[in-house]
Formats: structure tokens, sequence, C-alpha cells
């Protein structure tokens, strides 16, 4: 995975600004909210959603665990059905060979469908390095190229921006991109989508060159699957005549089959539809219909380094659908800028720290962006425990430890600046373990609840800097129990009354 | 070393050692797990599947048609007087009978067509391989009645004519135990949509804005592969 955005901050310091926009964080709860709920009406339709979910989880692993057996058979289907097969090692690599692909055709432009792994890689800025111009065609992604902004979600990545920011955008910078929004343009979203589509339709009709990336690849058939809404995917899919598709080597499956799981799962926990409005399919070229040429790109980026770890491993069974975002209390205050990577929330923040590597402050502080309240575990479609990655890199990131790094193994030194939080856990742990001691401390706690301060002193000043310290109860759980037989006595209900 | 060495190197090396470790290129390899999910939710009579495909494809917004098949050279017309285009885009076997009563002047696709012509055809009148009466789904594939993908997609309006019950299967298992994967395939469900605007919902982006569906109950002569819906 390439480089982390230049000077960007840690989550904490990120989401403290995020924190304090509150447009942000009105249209993040009013996205979040209604996606999750829409969401949880569309799984619960299936009776067979736990069954689903297993069968998913259970494929994804048996082809990670025999992810060479399935790359080689996915190259030899794709070859077969006359398509060309490219390994990228990491992201240069991969932009490398698609920077000379592109000029092999002799173009100088490129229509490109909304691709989690070409932002990844950052292969706009290199086709663009290459005097090479990309051109975003998913409507939100567009949206975001004009305002020269980054995505803050996986499905919706302009979800941070309101209509009438969006109209400024598209008036203010559709001109210097080819034609300009129509005279009027209100913020009217049926008005603004109009404007899209005259605008990008003209490169739709011009483009000779197309890019994606894919949501499956099928082993068994070399057949890559691509899964969309809007019907740019359709365009750059079929009208180009070069085609091609960069891919992480974890979108793989085995078999044609196995397309029967994730194309229930997915639509219901990305956008709770039944369905997506449009589904492309293709198997290496046909005749006369769609691209004469195909190129697959097959990307690793960290992603063998992530397969490496047997817990991490899991992150990779992701088909992005961004469930876990839209439950997230995390996500939903912080926004998805403040994770530093194209992918946020809680995928975000076991995945990027996965294929980076914990040595920058952002991938450092990623597995602390969590409450680890299990939301994110209990809503994904292939049942990645996110919390239970989010606990072990957190233990990586504060103890070191071995890791595989570019395909070498190597022992990580602790990450600066968790001295604190380390000495606080052993203490926590030698607490815990007396429970007199515990018991103590708690009565301790109740009876000066009214002093406590709202910040921290000393060396928890960073961790309550940007927490609010949680309220102490007026009696301990223990002391409830005691002395009302765990609320036998009617004297329970109320911790005011004396017991009589 | 290429790319390709690389990136097989490092697989193999995450996995020696593990559990479950792989046997290797040569070595085979099958999936035992579970697939203990439904193939089908709920039970319907061929008529109920109809129905509920007709309900699905109108909650997507949709315009859902019935009619047989000596009502249906007078509703395609009706249907596309109504579009009003000049031309109508038609794949290279549409029965004829279909547009017997149609008066747009028929543009056929081929190859030296490019997309900027096909750009100012109105209207595109096709069959498909099946539907999904549980998500509201038309497969297309590309046979003699669909022609290729393109035309379905620039045109603002894409009349599709389903034979009912036969080309109906309950399910996504159903489907693609059905579908051939070597043959280029486009999923419809409803028209082209984005939420990407305050999650207001707007159609037609970049495909037809206008999906109308007509659900064509024939002498019940089977379609290729069918066994009725599954």
């Amino acid at each position: 995975m390439s480089a982390t955005p230049l000077g960007m901050p840690a989550f904490p310091d990120a989401a403290r600004d995020a924190l304090r926009d509150t447009t942000l964080r009105g249209n993040l709860r009013h996205a979040t909210h209604t996606i999750r709920d829409k969401r949880a009406r569309a799984v619960a339709e299936l009776s067979d959603w736990a069954r689903l979910r297993e069968a998913g989880k259970q494929i994804k692993d048996h082809t990670l665990r025999h992810l060479d057996h399935y790359l080689l058979r996915l190259e030899e289907s794709v070859t077969a059905a006359g398509g060309t097969v490219h390994w990228a090692a990491d992201a240069a690599d991969a932009n490398r060979i698609v920077t000379a692909l592109v000029k092999a055709t002799g173009e100088r432009e490129v229509v490109k469908v909304k691709s989690m792994a070409t932002q990844e890689i950052g292969l706009n800025e290199a086709l663009a390095a290459e005097g090479i111009r990309a051109y975003e065609t998913d409507l939100a992604e567009l949206i975001v190229q004009l305002a020269d902004d980054r995505p803050s979600h996986i499905l919706v990545p302009a979800i941070h921006l309101n209509r009438a920011e969006i109209r400024d955008v598209l008036v203010s910078a559709m001109g210097d991109w080819g034609r300009p929004a129509p005279d009027g343009l209100t913020d009217a979203p049926a008005e603004l989508a109009e404007a899209a589509r005259l605008h990008l339709r003209e490169k739709f009709l011009r483009a000779k060159v197309g890019v994606s990336g894919a949501n499956f690849m099928v082993a068994e058939t070399g057949t890559m699957v691509v899964v969309e809404s809007e019907g740019n995917g359709r365009m750059c899919l079929t009208l180009p005549e070069t085609l091609i598709s960069v891919v992480g080597i974890e979108k793989v499956v085995p078999a044609w089959r196995d397309l029967e799981v994730f194309l229930q799962t997915l639509p219901r926990s990305s956008t709770a539809e039944r369905m997506n409005p449009y589904t492309s399919m293709w198997t290496g070229v046909t005749d006369t219909d769609g691209p004469s040429a195909f190129h697959l790109v097959l990307l690793d980026n960290g992603r063998t380094d992530t397969l490496a770890d047997e817990v991490g491993r899991q992150a990779l069974r992701c088909i992005r659908c961004s469930a876990c975002l839209n439950v997230c209390p995390v996500y939903e205050r912080a926004g998805g800028h403040a994770y530093g990577s194209v992918y946020p929330g809680p995928i975000g923040a076991i995945l990027s720290p996965q294929l980076r590597g914990t040595g920058s402050a952002v991938d450092a502080s990623l597995p602390y962006a969590s409450s680890l309240c299990g939301a994110c575990y209990d809503v994904c479609p292939v049942a990645i425990d996110i919390p239970e990655v989010l606990v072990r890199l957190r233990e990586r990131v504060v103890e070191g430890g071995p890791a595989v790094r570019r395909g070498t193994r190597v022992v990580l030194r602790p990450a600066r600046g968790h001295a604190a939080q380390r000495a606080a856990m052993r203490a926590a742990g030698w607490v815990f373990t007396r429970p007199t001691a515990l018991a103590a401390g708690q009565r301790l706690l109740s009876r000066t609840r009214r002093l406590h301060p709202r910040r921290l002193p000393g060396p928890g000043r960073a961790w309550s800097a940007d927490r609010d310290l949680p309220e102490v109860p007026e009696e301990s759980f223990r002391d409830w129990w005691r002395r009302t037989s765990g609320g036998r006595d009617s004297a329970g209900g109320s911790g005011r009354e004396e017991r009589s | 070393m290429n790319g390709r060495e690389v990136v097989l190197g490092r697989v193999r090396r995450a996995l020696a050692g593990g559990s479950g470790a792989s046997p290797g290129p040569d070595g085979p390899v099958a999936y035992d797990g579970v697939r203990d999910y439904l193939r089908v939710h709920g039970e319907r009579t061929p008529e109920e599947s109809v129905d509920l495909l007709a309900a699905r494809l109108t909650e997507y917004r949709a315009l859902v048609h019935r009619t047989d098949d000596e009502g249906l050279p007078e509703l395609l017309m009706r249907l596309l007087s109504e579009q009003g285009p000049d031309e109508m885009l038609v794949p290279p076997a549409l029965p004829p009978y279909w547009l017997s009563a149609a008066d747009p002047v028929r543009v056929h696709d081929r190859a030296a067509v490019t997309a900027r012509r096909l750009d100012r055809v109105g209207s595109v009148v096709t069959g498909c391989a099946l539907a999904i009466a549980e998500t509201g789904t038309i497969v297309l594939d590309g046979g003699p009645e669909q022609g290729r993908r393109r035309i379905t997609l620039i045109p603002d309006h894409h009349i599709c004519v389903v034979r009912v019950p036969d080309q109906v299967v309950c399910s996504v298992p159903r489907a693609i135990e059905r579908l051939d994967p070597r043959r280029p395939q486009t999923w419809i469900s409803g028209p082209s949509a984005t939420s990407d605007i305050e999650l207001d919902r707007v159609e037609g982006v970049h495909g037809p804005r206008t999906l109308e569906v007509v659900l064509l109950s024939g002498d019940g002569h089977a379609c290729a592969g069918g066994d009725g819906p599954g």
C-alpha cells in the first residue's frame, strides 16, 4: 500500500478536527443511520442469513488457505479466455504496468470505474505524472475528484458533502475537466445527477481505454464481476477497446457457484438492496461484445504480509460492503478522512495497518480508533472478527513482535508514545487479579465522585484528551450486590433508601 | 525475479507452516465447506413467482406490463409511441412479430456503428436470458434476442420482454445454476440509480432512465435449459 498522505496526522488528531465540524457530523449521522436501518430490514428478509454468512466466511477462508492454487487457476482461465494476466508486488509495480499498458494504446486519457485498489495504489496520480488523465465516472468519485478532495466512505465517497457543496463543486470545476455544468444549476439531486450524466457521456463515447477493479474473480472460469448502481461501470467495462482491471489477490473465489453466496450478501449489506441495479460479468474477451483487449493486474501490495498473520488474515475476507462503517460509533463521529487511508472505518482500522505496517503515526494509531463494541463484527457478511484483530494489532503496536513486511519476516519494536498505555495496562492487570484491591479502589472512586476532574492529569492526559471520563456510580456493583442481596431486597431499586 | 514469482513466493511463505497449508500449485484442492443455505426462500407456484417478480421490479421503479403473444405487438407499439423515439435499437434475432405494429425506424447494432451513433437512438427492445423473482433482477447474456451489452446501455429507454413463467427463476442460486459464465452478462435490477447526493435516490445517471418490463405469457413453449421456476 502506498505511503500515507504526506503529513497525515494520527487518528486522534484528525478525529478531533472532524469532531468540530458539525455539518460533517450531521451528514454522517443521517447517512449511517439511514443505511443501517435499511440494511437490517434487507437482511432480516433472508431466513438463512446466518448460514449465508457462514458459507461466505468459509469460502473466503478456504480460498486464502490455498491462495497460490487459486491464483494460478485464475491466471490459466483468464489467459484461456483471451485475457492477459500481470502480477504486481506493490503499488509501484502496478502503476508501472498500467501506465505502460495505457501508453501502448497511444491514448492519453482513461475512464475509470470506482475502484478501491486503484485508489490504494494512487493510480490517478501515477498516470497524471506520465501525462495521462484518468476520469473518475462514479458520481461520488467524480465529485471528490473535481473538488480535489479525498473519499470518506467506501460506498458513498462524497458522504461528507451536502448538496449545496456538491453544486458549488460542479459549477466551479466541471469546465476544467470537460463539459461545464449547465447554466443555472440548482442543488436538486436530480439536476446534479443530470449535469454529471451530460459531462460524463462525452467521455464514455470517446473513451478507448477503461480502468476498473473487480468485486470478485472466479478462478474456475476466469469470470470477473463488477457490482454497481449507476451504469458508469457498464459504460467503462463495455465501450472502450482496452480494459485494464487492477484487483487485489484476495478477491478471487474458487467457483462460479460461489457467486450465489456473495451476490446475496453483498448488495443487502452495502446498499440495503435486494440486488444492486447493475452487475457486469465478463470472461476474457468476447468476439464483438466489449473490449478486444483485457488485462488483469493482480495486486499484492501488503496482502501477502496480511496473509502471513493467522489472526489478521481474516481481514482479507472483506468484500468491501461498508456495513461496518455505518454501525461504528467512532466512524459516525470522526468521519472517513480521519482514518488517513482509502479504507476508513472499522475495516480500515484493521486493513490499513496490516497492508502498510504500523510504522507511521497514523497506522500505529488506527488499532485504537475503536470502542471495541463489536457492532462491526455483528454486521459483517463474512464474519470478520474486527475486535479480535484490533486487539491483536494493539498488542503488536504496544509490545512489538514478529511480523512480515514486504514478504520478509521481521521483529517489530514497540511503537513510540505507547509507554504510558503499557504502564497503565500492566497496572490494570495487577488490580484485576487482586479482588480486594479492586473492591477498595471502586469504593474510593464512588465516595470521591464529586471531586473527579473532566480530564486526567499527568500521563493520563493523552488518553482523556478526546474522551469524556466515565461517570462513576454512587456505589460500586459489588457494594450494591452485598447491600441488596443481588436486587432481591425491595430497597434494591434505589440506592438512596436505607435498608430497613 | 518477475512480479509473478515474487507474489506467488510470498503467498507460499505466508501459508507455510500454518494450519491447513496449501498443498502447492499442483495439488488437488476442493472446497468441502458448508452450503446449507437455502436454494429458494419460500415455496411458490409459478404464478406466484411471476407476481413476486412484478412486485420487486415495481419497487425498483421499473414499469411492469403483462400481455400474451397476441397482445404483444400492440403493447410494444404503445410503449414506444409514448416515449416517442424516431429510432429504436433491436438485437439481431428479435422475433419479427414483436415489432410488427411498431413505428420507429429500426437500427441494427453492427460493429461499424459507433457508440456516438447509438447515442442518438432513443429506445431499445430486447428479450432476456432469465429473470430472478426474489430480487427483481433481469439477466441478459448476449443471446440473439438480447444483442451486445452496449445496446441496452446507451439508449434512455429499455423495454425488456420476459417469457413467463419459463424464464423466471425464484432465486439467485437458481439463476447461477442456469447461466453460462463464459457469456458476458448484465444483471439489471431496476433502472440506473444513484444515492450519492445526501442519499436521495435519483434514477438514470448513465444507463436507461426508463426500464419497462413486459411479462409475456406464451403458449408454454419451453425455454432453453428451463425446468420452470426454480
